[in-house]
């Protein structure tokens, strides 16, 4: 087994594209659950309307890259405001299932073949990144220390993506320590308490909608630039839950909990998948083949979602008193 | 927990030791197919040259005995696709002369491509006599989309039951739609049983494992007091748990059961369909009523209803709540794994085929009202129905995008549904 190529692959997963795009996704998850108790199910969703948002803008229309990503962002806040009318009324379990149902929609439209001129099938759109990487300041090369080392084009994603992050991280603290966000932690313990204090408690739930639909949004854009291209399948209704996952881990209601978890998600799974992809390389597991590695990584990711919400529920920083999980 | 996540996997792992290398070539997921017949009887042995529509060659065939030809293709798409007029037989011509067809396949759809043959040297009619009546395509859908209401129908059933009773909305349902299919594969393909004892013991095997869920997990779970939103969350864990193990021990790929896979149509009417359609329905539709019946009138039937309506009150009225419950985790899961057969019957089987249609189940069961019974059986049916008959105007692969779009509307305007009642959306 190479042990140097497994050690120095999961040590840079910490701090990889993935880690920066789950890590967007699962704050904006934690804006919605986290803090104003809804079950958005549907945050792939989002991502995909940014990510088809600036590559349709881009490369259909023409247009420059900042309109792309101003189209992005606007698609979002659209699907939040739709997505939001009919739901925010109801109980929660009701919005999983409609936020759920929306995401699909979504990307059945995306991987059409009737659209197939505008979303590009099931190989989606491409080439749309050039405006990105145009503005890239670092020049061609590595940069980095040790086993952190990425190649200018991986580095300027990183920059900005860990900046988004901690931008988002920033806006969400301020803000869940502002009046406003002690009416939205208040409307997660008892909305009808808030009502009566004379609070518009759907006005404020689509606000929370919309900024953690727009924060989402932005793991989506990231996506799209780091790999150049979107696909319909990338944006499922598991991206979604992993995100789930990576908030509980982290701890729900906690600003730094989705960035730490996102980290220990993606480390981890870099980790087994090494690991296994080793030992079966090597013939030290003899059980599967190198194919069944993928599917047993995600099949861990189910087991450790179920552990973890029985025996904690408020995962590595998250403070037990501080999650929804009773409906109302 | 812990106990039942292994136990689960132990048992399927002892199923894939009955596995034995898969007997069927794994069959694409879309493709082309066709009958080419001359005043009523099969031409053999026609050449059909399928190229993309760019003229890429995808495949050449020729068609069998009974007059069909298939060509599986890779990516969804319009291709083009040549009846070589110089293998037809001397007196054949393709009415209106164009031997060229460029059809779009679907994503998961065989397209059919129509070559009307007539006598050489008749009057070439227009192709509108051969294009069925709008009536008769529309009896058709409403055939085949009765067809899927009927399979919707009985995984909702279990799906609202175990929601009215214990208010856990299950997101790994659809892998209990799966897991019955893949026994029923087990037991067909692996161990060589036909397909209906196979499905039988699937079916009996599916309702224990529903019984040692609830009696294992989820019974625990509700005993420790774990909120009804976090249990949502761990059903997703579960469901993705049954269904990566579905993809280690079953692939990826499509597979088909060893009986009743390839059935000459029948005619009935304006409806064609295989005979294996007609008595799928029955099954599911004999089920149905057994089930609706077994609710209205038998004790525990009306235990259940009473468990689902307020289960505080059922148990104060001397009811006992975690034995019903237990009786309507085993029967959901058994009927989910019968729908599940049908659904491999119908279609093919797959690792995401309960994943796929999980969230029509849930249309169908909102559209219904939550936690009803029959309020899921209306529901379902209409969902089913609706996807199929939608297909006359939008394109076969967007049609269950119109089923959730309804699902929005739905909760728009009645959130609770067609039989639900007011209070219990909170």
């Amino acid at each position: 087994m190479d042990w140097v190529t497994i050690i120095s692959t999961t040590v840079k997963a910490a701090i990889g594209v993935e880690t920066v795009l789950y890590a967007l996704a699962a704050i904006g998850i934690n804006v919605h659950f986290g803090y104003t108790g809804l079950l958005n199910f549907g945050q792939a969703a989002f991502m995909a309307v940014a990510g088809y948002g600036l590559a349709v803008s881009v490369t259909v229309l023409g247009l420059p890259f900042w309109v792309g990503i101003a189209v992005g962002l606007a698609a979002a806040v659209l699907l939040a405001i739709i997505l939001g009318i009919p739901t925010l009324r109801l109980r929660a379990d009701y919005l999983a299932i409609v936020t759920i149902a929306a995401a699909e929609i979504i990307r059945l439209v995306f991987r059409s073949v009737a659209f197939k001129d505008i979303f590009g099938g099931s190989d989606g759109r491409r080439g749309f990144s050039n405006g990105f990487y145009a503005l890239n300041p670092f020049p061609e090369g590595e940069y980095g220390f040790g086993w952190f080392t990425f190649n200018h084009r991986v580095t300027w994603v990183l920059v900005v993506g860990w900046i988004l992050v901690a931008l988002s991280c920033l806006i969400v603290y301020l803000l869940m320590n502002s009046p406003w966000g002690r009416v939205i932690k208040a409307i997660r313990e008892d909305e009808d308490a808030v009502r009566s204090l004379g609070k518009n408690v759907f006005s404020y739930k689509m606000q929370s909608l919309i900024l953690g639909g727009v924060i989402g949004a932005l793991g989506g854009f990231i996506y799209g630039l780091a790999f150049a291209s979107v696909q319909p399948d990338i944006f499922g209704t598991e991206t979604t839950f992993f995100a789930y996952t990576i908030v509980i881990l982290g701890g729900a209601a906690r600003v730094l909990g989705p960035v730490v978890g996102s980290m220990i998600f993606w480390v981890l799974l870099v980790l087994i998948n090494g690991l296994l992809s080793g030992a079966v390389e090597a013939g030290y597991i003899t059980f599967m083949n190198s194919t069944q590695v993928g599917p047993v990584r995600f099949l861990l990711v189910g087991v450790g979602l179920i552990l973890l919400l029985i025996y904690r529920p408020q995962g590595i920083f998250g403070d037990k008193r501080e999650i929804a999980f009773d409906a109302r | 927990m812990r106990r039942a996540v292994i136990a689960f996997t132990a048992f399927l792992s002892g199923l894939v030791l009955l596995l034995t290398a898969p007997a069927h070539a794994a069959a694409a997921d879309q493709g082309l197919r066709g009958t080419l017949t001359f005043q009523g009887q099969p031409v053999n042995g026609v050449k059909i040259v399928v190229t993309t529509e760019s003229g890429q060659p995808v495949a050449e065939v020729a068609s069998n005995a009974q007059g069909t030809w298939q060509v599986p293709v890779d990516k969804p798409g319009r291709y083009k696709v040549t009846l070589d007029v110089k293998t037809l037989p001397q007196n054949m011509a393709v009415r209106g002369g164009n031997n060229v067809r460029t059809p779009t396949v679907y994503a998961d759809n065989f397209s059919a491509v129509l070559f009307a043959l007539q006598a050489k040297g008749a009057p070439g009619q227009p192709q509108e006599e051969e294009e069925s009546s709008f009536w008769g395509q529309a009896a058709q859908l409403a055939f085949e989309g009765l067809n899927l209401g009927l399979i919707i129908a009985l995984a909702a059933l279990g799906l609202s039951l175990i929601y009215g009773t214990t208010g856990l909305t299950n997101f790994a349902h659809g892998e209990l739609v799966t897991l019955g299919a893949i026994l029923a594969y087990a037991f067909n393909i692996g161990v060589g049983l036909h397909l209906i004892p196979a499905a039988v013991i699937a079916v009996i095997l599916a309702g224990g494992l529903g019984y040692a869920q609830d009696r294992f997990f989820w019974g625990q779970l509700r005993k420790r007091g774990t909120g009804i939103i976090a249990m949502m969350i761990i059903s997703i864990g579960v469901a993705l748990v049954m269904r990566y193990t579905f993809l280690i021990l079953f692939g990826g790929q499509n597979e088909a059961f060893a009986q009743y896979t390839a059935q000459p149509g029948v005619q009935i009417g304006p409806i064609s369909a295989a005979p294996k359609n007609f008595i799928a329905m029955g099954i599911e539709l004999a089920v149905l009523i057994i089930v609706g019946v077994a609710l209205l009138r038998t004790r525990t039937g009306k235990a259940a209803r009473a468990v689902a309506d307020n289960p505080a009150l059922a148990a104060s009225s001397g009811i006992n709540v975690d034995r019903v419950i237990r009786i309507i985790w085993t029967m959901g899961a058994a009927i989910a794994a019968l729908a599940g057969i049908m659904l491999g019957l119908s279609q093919n089987l797959k690792f995401t085929m309960g994943q796929d249609i999980l969230l029509l189940i849930f249309a169908g069961v909102t559209l219904g009202g939550l936690g009803t019974a029959f309020g899921a059986l209306v529901g379902s049916l209409i969902v089913g129905l609706f996807i199929q008959l939608s297909t006359l105007w939008v394109p076969p692969e967007l049609k269950s995008v119109g089923a959730l779009a309804v699902l929005i509307i739905v909760l728009l305007f009645r959130p609770q549904g067609i039989l639900g009642r007011r209070e219990r959306i909170g």
